[in-house]
């Protein structure tokens, strides 16, 4: 990672620097083999061939064919074409949608966005940690249901949602209801580097991926989409992508992807035991070292109920971007759930969703961890958190009573 | 956290683009001036004291005054705040501008308007004043107690507008004026000034509020 001035980063859920091995293999599309793979001369063909390797190499990592794969311009582009694909593609069947309060807002704002053009939304709620019941999602669905989108994994607070089983209850309404609705399609992002990715095992139709959340390049994502699950494309042109995204191909960026998605999956065991290690360690430490702190999302366990590397807790009497901005001064980089980070002034709506009182989200923060960190990270971070939260206590006239094990609070203090 | 911090502080406005904190307020941030420790309030013998927010709408202010009572000049002013760096800084810098060059009078200091904070701050990211300039209001609070504990009843000033939000002290006048920057709906409002987050039985009043304001000045 690059480091003139030592910068300690804990914000990779944010966004990933490019792995080296990545980053050359992606050299040579830049200035010499830089051709339009749709042309027809030899150059061009043979990065007509890199583009389909990545093509393949993306696709037997989803168990997939190479046909299911869509390249597109990011993470949130994909969301948008799974969404508003499926919705305008199929309004005629159906106009209700099932998502879950806790989407990113690629899905969330896709969705409003469907509701100006008349389609229904169910939201579902999630429990106090962010899990997302199947049983709830089979009993939400209605003969108008076109679609259900749900994440792998949560960015905010590492919940792993279960995939598998909602697939499961999607499959057992089709055969019930003898249909092909609704189309089920699960934002990756962040398990990409993290989970099982395949496709016929999570029994979804449609996936997000992208590039810059496991080492890869920006700007470049994936969308898995199952044959005959028919989408709407949302960029019109020159008719590459199978149609559904026109656009000269992002080769470097391709390029790029399949690498980091390959080196991701190929190390993930080894990196999620380092991680979890590492991830429990500082909790441990912030626990021990500071006082009235809460921790928000799932229990600390494996990575099948918790990305390893996420850690996202709630520090009282004090608020997250006060807290950023003193950890920013010491080079250490991560983020908050506060509404004064955020464009709407209201704070995260993952923490709000699970039931934490506003004061609770204000003051969280969320260290995600990366290949970077070790041990002596942590121990560095714990050199100055702790000063950092006293000196902002003293500052603050709030002294919320305090119970960690409660998610809610008295009365009073709650909106 | 001795030294003015270098480094630029980012971040998003609602348009996209980019804002950072200028020097001044880093400085009031990493070094607040006149600040009354948490804990330490007991023992202070203020002549008033005013509380504005509430740590749900993610900013709350406290401000104690000292003042002389033959000039009615602010002697000392105090405070503690809750709340994100231009929070923090705002109050600090108000604590300052009251205090300087002898006290400010009461009759002045009821008449600093959250854009005279900022104007001594070097500016804000534009998202943020609403929000985090609290301080005056936590101010004239403070003083109307000065006055309330002195027996001066008469002197005591209902802010000129009705006050719609009791946790943040937002009047019709900040409806109005969010009206005017644009805001059409709840929403639009609340996004510049979160009111009715703690209060939410305020919200039917907020709305009509917004109606109002909107017939007058767009016939909509």
């Amino acid at each position: 990672m690059p480091n003139k001035k030592r910068i300690y980063y804990f914000d990779h859920a944010a966004t990933t620097y490019v792995d080296l091995q990545v980053k050359k293999v992606m050299e040579p599309f830049w200035c010499t083999k830089f051709a339009n793979p749709s042309a027809l001369y030899a150059s061009a063909l043979e990065v007509n061939g890199v583009l389909n390797d990545a093509r393949r190499s993306v696709a037997q990592i989803l168990q997939a064919l190479p046909d299911n794969i869509i390249f597109t311009g990011g993470g949130t582009e994909s969301d948008n074409l799974a969404v508003l694909g499926i919705a305008r593609k199929h309004k005629l069947h159906g106009r209700h949608i099932i998502t879950t309060k806790i989407e990113h807002h690629a899905v969330l704002h896709s969705v409003e966005q469907l509701k100006n053009e008349g389609f229904e939304v169910t939201y579902l709620e999630p429990d106090s940690q962010g899990f997302i019941s199947p049983k709830r999602v089979f009993a939400a669905i209605r003969t108008n249901t076109i679609l259900v989108s749900i994440m792998y994994a949560n960015n905010e607070i590492g919940t792993v949602e279960p995939i598998a089983d909602v697939g499961k209850e999607i499959l057992k309404y089709r055969k019930i209801n003898n249909t092909i609705y609704p189309y089920f399609h699960t934002d990756a992002c962040q398990a990409a580097g993290v989970l099982e990715l395949s496709v016929e095992k999570l029994h979804v139709d449609l996936m997000t991926l992208n590039g810059s959340k496991i080492y890869g390049p920006k700007g470049v994502g994936v969308l898995y989409k199952r044959r005959g699950a028919e989408i709407q494309p949302l960029i019109f042109g020159g008719g590459q992508e199978m149609n559904l995204r026109s656009g000269t191909e992002n080769i470097p960026g391709i390029v790029g992807l399949a690498k980091a998605l390959e080196l991701a999956q190929e190390n993930r065991l080894d990196e999620n035991m380092r991680l979890v290690d590492l991830r429990n360690y500082f909790w441990e430490q912030v626990y021990k070292k500071i006082e009235k702190v809460r921790l928000n999302g799932p229990d600390l366990g494996n990575e099948s109920v918790r990305l390893p590397n996420n850690l996202n807790f709630s520090i009282l009497d004090i608020e997250g971007e006060a807290l950023l901005l003193y950890l920013d001064a010491k080079g250490i980089c991560c983020s908050t759930g506060s509404a004064c980070t955020s464009t709407s002034l209201e704070p995260s709506h993952v923490l709000l969703a699970c039931g934490l009182p506003y004061e609770y989200a204000h003051g969280s923060l969320r260290f995600t961890l990366g290949h970077c960190n070790t041990k002596a990270d942590i121990d560095y971070v714990m050199k100055y958190l702790p000063g950092i939260v006293k000196r902002l206590r003293e500052i603050s006239p709030i002294n919320l009573q305090f119970d960690p094990k409660k998610n809610t609070h008295a009365k009073i203090h709650q909106r | 956290m001795s030294k003015i911090q270098k480094q630029t502080i980012h971040g998003r406005d609602g348009s996209g683009t980019a804002w950072l904190y200028s020097d001044i307020v880093k400085e009031h941030f990493f070094n607040p001036k006149n600040l009354l420790i948490n804990g330490q309030e007991e023992n202070y013998q203020a002549d008033g004291m005013g509380r504005v927010g509430s740590p749900a709408c993610g900013d709350e202010m406290v401000i104690w005054i000292k003042v002389d009572k033959k000039t009615e000049k602010i002697k000392e002013c105090k405070w503690q705040t809750f709340g994100c760096g231009s929070a923090i800084a705002s109050t600090s810098m108000l604590s300052v501008m009251v205090t300087e060059k002898g006290g400010m009078t009461l009759e002045k200091a009821l008449k600093i308007k959250p854009q005279d904070i900022m104007k001594r701050l070097g500016g804000l990211p534009v998202r943020k004043i609403h929000c985090s300039v609290l301080g005056d209001k936590a101010l004239r609070a403070a003083i109307n107690d000065y006055f309330r504990s002195t027996g001066q009843h008469s002197r005591i000033i209902t802010e000129g507008a009705k006050i719609v939000d009791e946790k943040l002290k937002i009047t019709d006048h900040d409806i109005e004026e969010a009206v005017l920057e644009g805001a059409k709906t709840l929403v639009d409002v609340q996004k510049r000034l979160k009111v009715g987050v703690a209060t939410p039985e305020a919200i039917p009043e907020i709305e009509q509020l917004i109606r109002f304001y909107s017939e007058k000045y767009y016939g909509t």
